[in-house]
């Protein structure tokens, strides 16, 4: 019996350990200094809007980490002492392990602003982030105006958990258009018009220049680059993408660039020290993919792949097809395989689009100009099935294929209105195909 | 439109104080003549009870509901007692003629019953005499004022989408003061509708036009039950509408309910009854419709010709084919949450509620206990109704099946499934008798866990925890402890309500009807890894 002990208890360092669990009879110790149990982080945003409490975010009940013999310590961990194998926290105690995983996460990017440190700005990330929300923007007496400086998931969940509170939202956003350099025009045009409906005063192409602070210290205005016009504010939220929160490590041995590197095996450069989730990077892309993830599924995966080669089957970390999703204020978004926006796709790469005349729903396959292979799908107001588009991506489908059988994939809930008919005659109008719909069968999706 | 909403606010709370305070106003009495009416129209034979009552209530003074209530009951109880002293007296002397003679004297009923009998007749005042105005200032202002309320939300809430916002920071809906209020008043109504009928029979009167306008009857306490059972639904119906109007599957689901509770509960039983058939509710299948089998009620049926034969047929058909079939196809939710009445009012008032439902393992270890004794109990009982109906001894082993049924009638129909079922909906949530309590949920529940169609399903690897899912199942499910094990939700307490999928930020879930095989799917890695590390975890 070795002890494991993971820092972090997201959902890397949980599902790591719930696998070990799982499979050993090894001690298993959950470092966090953020919050004693695990809860969902892509919750917190409902917290904050009253769709849930702190403790509906909890996936597990609080005996479900005593019963499966898995302890939880609170700590913030100093420093690693890779040689004598052990773990200085801040309080001055220390924990000694036989194997160890970094699944620390991130943190929210901070560009050297002047006066990003001042009362009232903050990412939204921590838990202790929500707090200081709370804090700050109670209500919309107390925040009279927020400015969110960055246009990515993170920025336009804070956007929205303020327009709960119908607090008045000015929202910064580098680029032309929102988040364009991983959607296609037409995806994020559609998401810059649904922002404006929020009423949220979307300004692109803007950046910051500063934070003002009162004479209390506390957030009072910002000043926008270029036109130095100032905004008033008491809340600034920073949401320019994350960083890997590995600050602690810089002085143990353990090798560090971004992120804490490791090889395919989630390995570091020092035995027995792992990393995996957001706070890892790669030392060579897997295929398409960054070398840091910061993606809630690929944490998850990275826990389920390492979990086996500490259980001593030696697994790769080998991720499957590319997916994700996110909801943006009411429109839906789901992906499968590679769509990049025009900014970074490759020649090679062709776009079918359709657009819903009315409603916020859109479609963007992307395929091999040469071979017509299907690359991937984004989708807006339409749910997909993850298994037949995983299945269609293993068996290097056509687009046509994908066209033809698409009402099999369609995931909506019973009785909703559906486009196939719509999208396939779009396809066949522009490509001068005859590309016939097949009807939904059970039997095609039940026959992975 | 806030100002709009407010005043529907104002207007509902002015309508149900009139309504509260219309309790109290009017008075009774009755003459000597129709008190006289009253008595032999009921055959009662004691040679005491005229006097009493006629010393109780045929007076001139403005009797309240409670004075007379008090008086009458004050009469009966004065008039069994002189019987009961004569049948311990003749017991003593042991004149045996004499002692079972008595019985015929003595007057059986609850007393609160016997009451409400007599104040329907004997009302006076403002309600009695201005019935229409009076409804318009109750049922009226109740309406108009939470449609007021209501409908605005149609711009207020902004753009179709899920609109849970505020949802645990409102006292309404987070336990908080108002829930408190809502729950006392919930309990306090059924209380009153089922122990205390003659102290709402003002209630009753409001309604005896339209009664009389569908049966040909005046109204009783349960006309006036069936008729505010549908205003409120229509009128939270219209909310439902409003609030998942993004969403179909909730729209029709809410228009089935609503069609259901309207025209099957309400309207075609009391038209049967202007047509001198048994009051019959087609949808109300055994056992949730406990006293189906019970003497009394197949006696009736029995009586009533081809009808009450095709009726008794249709009953047994119901839940011993129809449902299971349906249910094997469909899943529960056919009759759970689209045709079921007790479920109707719990997706339309109780909606604002369904996030109170408790999510632990405790609860789902209670759950099936109980409910699952509930059934037994149930089954227990109508097989005591029916050997009692064959062979027409009146207990079995040594126990009254009547004693068995008066139980079950109070603790299960009516305290469980009325005072708690419904009363507790803004504390414990909206499902709480049909989690719990309801043998026909459980009987259903068993098809639906072992041989069914439906499932939710779980979209591979999609989903992230939020817990937006649980937290919003009525039935107290941990829906996300299956979806983030990319597992269908194959459970036996799932009404179907679609909730969980409507709220889901990342299109995890799904409502179907598919093959059986692999409607459970046990994962432990999730799609989107390494396919052969799930092929080494999953098939293991």
């Amino acid at each position: 019996m070795e002890h494991i002990v993971i820092i972090g208890n997201g959902i890397s360092g949980v599902t790591a350990a719930r696998h070990i669990r799982k499979n050993s009879d090894h001690k298993i110790t959950l470092v966090s200094a953020e919050a004693k149990y695990f809860f969902s982080r892509t919750a917190l945003m409902y917290v904050y809007m009253g769709h849930l409490t702190f403790k509906h975010t909890q996936p597990y009940e609080n005996w479900f980490w005593d019963k499966n013999k898995i302890d939880l310590k609170e700590g913030f961990v100093n420093n690693i002492n890779t040689d004598t194998k052990t773990l200085e926290f801040k309080d001055f105690s220390s924990l000694s392990y036989d194997k160890l995983i970094i699944a620390t996460g991130s943190k929210p990017n901070k560009f050297g602003w002047p006066g990003q440190d001042l009362n009232g700005v903050m990412g939204m990330y921590h838990k202790q982030d929500l707090e200081n929300l709370e804090k700050h923007a109670p209500n919309k007496e107390v925040c009279k105006r927020a400015v969110i400086v960055g246009g990515g998931l993170i920025g336009i969940e804070l956007a929205e958990m303020l327009r709960s509170r119908e607090i008045p939202v000015t929202f910064l956003v580098r680029e032309a258009s929102f988040w364009n350099g991983v959607l296609p025009a037409q995806e994020s045009e559609m998401i810059n018009n649904h922002i404006k409906e929020h009423h949220i005063d979307l300004r692109l192409n803007t950046n910051l220049k500063e934070i003002k602070a009162d004479e209390n210290g506390n957030v009072k205005s910002i000043i926008i680059e270029g036109t130095d016009e100032e905004i008033f504010c008491n809340v600034v939220g920073l949401t320019a993408g994350v960083t890997p929160n590995i600050d602690f490590i810089k002085a143990s041995k353990i090798e560090t660039k971004k992120g804490v590197l490791v090889n395919r095996f989630l390995e570091t450069n020092i035995k027995d020290v792992y990393a995996i989730g957001d706070c890892a990077e790669q030392q060579e892309a897997i295929g398409q993919r960054r070398n840091i993830e910061a993606v809630w599924y690929t944490g998850r995966m990275m826990g389920e792949a390492l979990a086996q080669t500490i259980c001593g089957i030696k697994t790769e970390y080998k991720p499957g097809h590319w997916f994700n999703s996110a909801k943006f204020l009411d429109i839906e978004y789901q992906t499968y395989g590679w769509v990049f926006s025009e900014r970074s796709k490759k020649e090679n790469e062709g776009y079918f689009q359709w657009k819903h005349p009315k409603d916020n729903k859109c479609i963007t396959i992307s395929y091999a100009v040469d071979s017509h292979k299907f690359l991937g799908i984004n989708t807006f107001g339409i749910r997909m099935r993850h298994e037949i588009f995983d299945r269609w991506l293993t068996e290097n489908k056509s687009v046509e294929f994908v066209l033809e059988y698409l009402a099999d994939a369609n995931f909506d809930p019973e009785f909703y209105k559906l486009h196939e008919a719509e999208i396939v005659a779009k396809f066949n109008q522009e490509h001068n195909t005859k590309i016939l719909l097949k009807k939904k069968s059970w039997k095609r999706i039940f026959s992975y | 439109m806030k100002f709009i909403k407010q005043t529907g606010l104002v207007i509902f709370l002015i309508g149900l104080s009139i309504f509260i305070a219309s309790i109290f106003i009017g008075s009774f009495s009755l003459t000597q003549a129709e008190l006289d009416t009253f008595i032999s129209k009921k055959g009662y034979k004691s040679e005491i009870i005229k006097a009493e009552l006629s010393k109780a209530i045929v007076t001139n003074d403005h009797l309240n509901i409670f004075e007379f209530s008090s008086n009458v009951r004050n009469a009966f109880e004065t008039s069994n007692k002189h019987y009961d002293a004569l049948i311990a007296k003749y017991g003593a002397e042991k004149n045996w003629t004499k002692k079972g003679e008595q019985y015929q004297y003595k007057i059986f009923g609850k007393p609160h019953s016997l009451s409400y009998g007599i104040a329907k007749k004997a009302g006076k005042g403002i309600i009695v005499e201005n019935i229409g105005l009076m409804w318009l200032l109750t049922f009226g202002l109740g309406i108009i004022g939470a449609l007021l309320f209501i409908v605005p939300d149609v711009v207020l809430l902004g753009k179709p989408g899920i609109k849970n916002d505020g949802i645990f920071l409102e006292a309404a809906t987070n336990r908080g003061w108002i829930g408190w209020f809502a729950f006392i008043f919930l309990v306090t109504f059924y209380i009153l509708l089922y122990f205390y009928p003659d102290f709402i029979v003002n209630w009753v009167f409001l309604v005896d036009p339209i009664s009389e306008s569908i049966s040909g009857n005046p109204a009783s306490q349960w006309f006036l039950y069936g008729f505010l059972y549908c205003t409120v639904m229509t009128v939270m119906a219209v909310r439902m509408y409003i609030k998942y109007r993004n969403n179909k599957y909730q729209i029709l689901r809410t228009t089935s309910v609503l069609f259901f509770q309207i025209v099957f509960a309400f309207l075609i039983p009391e038209i049967l009854v202007r047509f001198e058939k048994p009051w019959y509710d087609f949808k109300n299948a055994f056992p949730l419709d406990y006293d189906f089998f019970f003497k009394w009620n197949l006696d009736e049926l029995l009586a009533s010709g081809t009808f009450g034969l095709f009726i008794l047929v249709w009953g047994v058909v119901l839940t011993i084919v129809v449902v299971p079939v349906m249910v094997y196809f469909f899943g529960k939710r056919w009759y759970c949450s689209w045709v079921c009445g007790c479920g109707g009012l719990a997706e339309t008032l109780g909606d604002p509620y369904r996030q109170l439902s408790s999510k632990t393992l405790l609860s789902w270890r209670v759950e099936r206990i109980v409910i699952h004794t509930v059934l037994i109990f149930v089954l227990v009982m109508t097989g005591f109704a029916l050997y009692t109906f064959y062979s027409g001894a009146n207990q079995v082993i040594g126990i009254k099946t009547q004693t068995i049924q008066d139980i079950y009638g109070f603790l299960i129909g009516s305290i469980f499934a009325g005072v708690i079922g419904t009363g507790f909906y803004p504390i414990f949530g909206n499902r709480v008798w049909c989690r719990f309590g309801c043998p026909l949920a459980a009987y259903l529940g068993f098809i639906q866990r072992f041989k069914s169609r439906f499932r939710i399903t779980t979209n591979g690897g999609q989903c992230i925890s939020c817990g937006n899912c649980s937290t919003y199942c009525e039935q107290g499910i941990d829906v996300r402890a299956y979806a983030q094990k990319g597992e269908n939700i194959v459970r036996s307490s799932c009404v179907g309500c679609g909730i969980c999928s409507a709220v889901c930020p990342r299109g995890v879930l799904k409502l179907e009807n598919g093959p059986e095989d692999g409607r459970i799917n046990p994962t432990e890695i999730l799609l989107g890894n390494d396919v052969d590390l799930m092929d080494l975890v999953n098939k293991k």
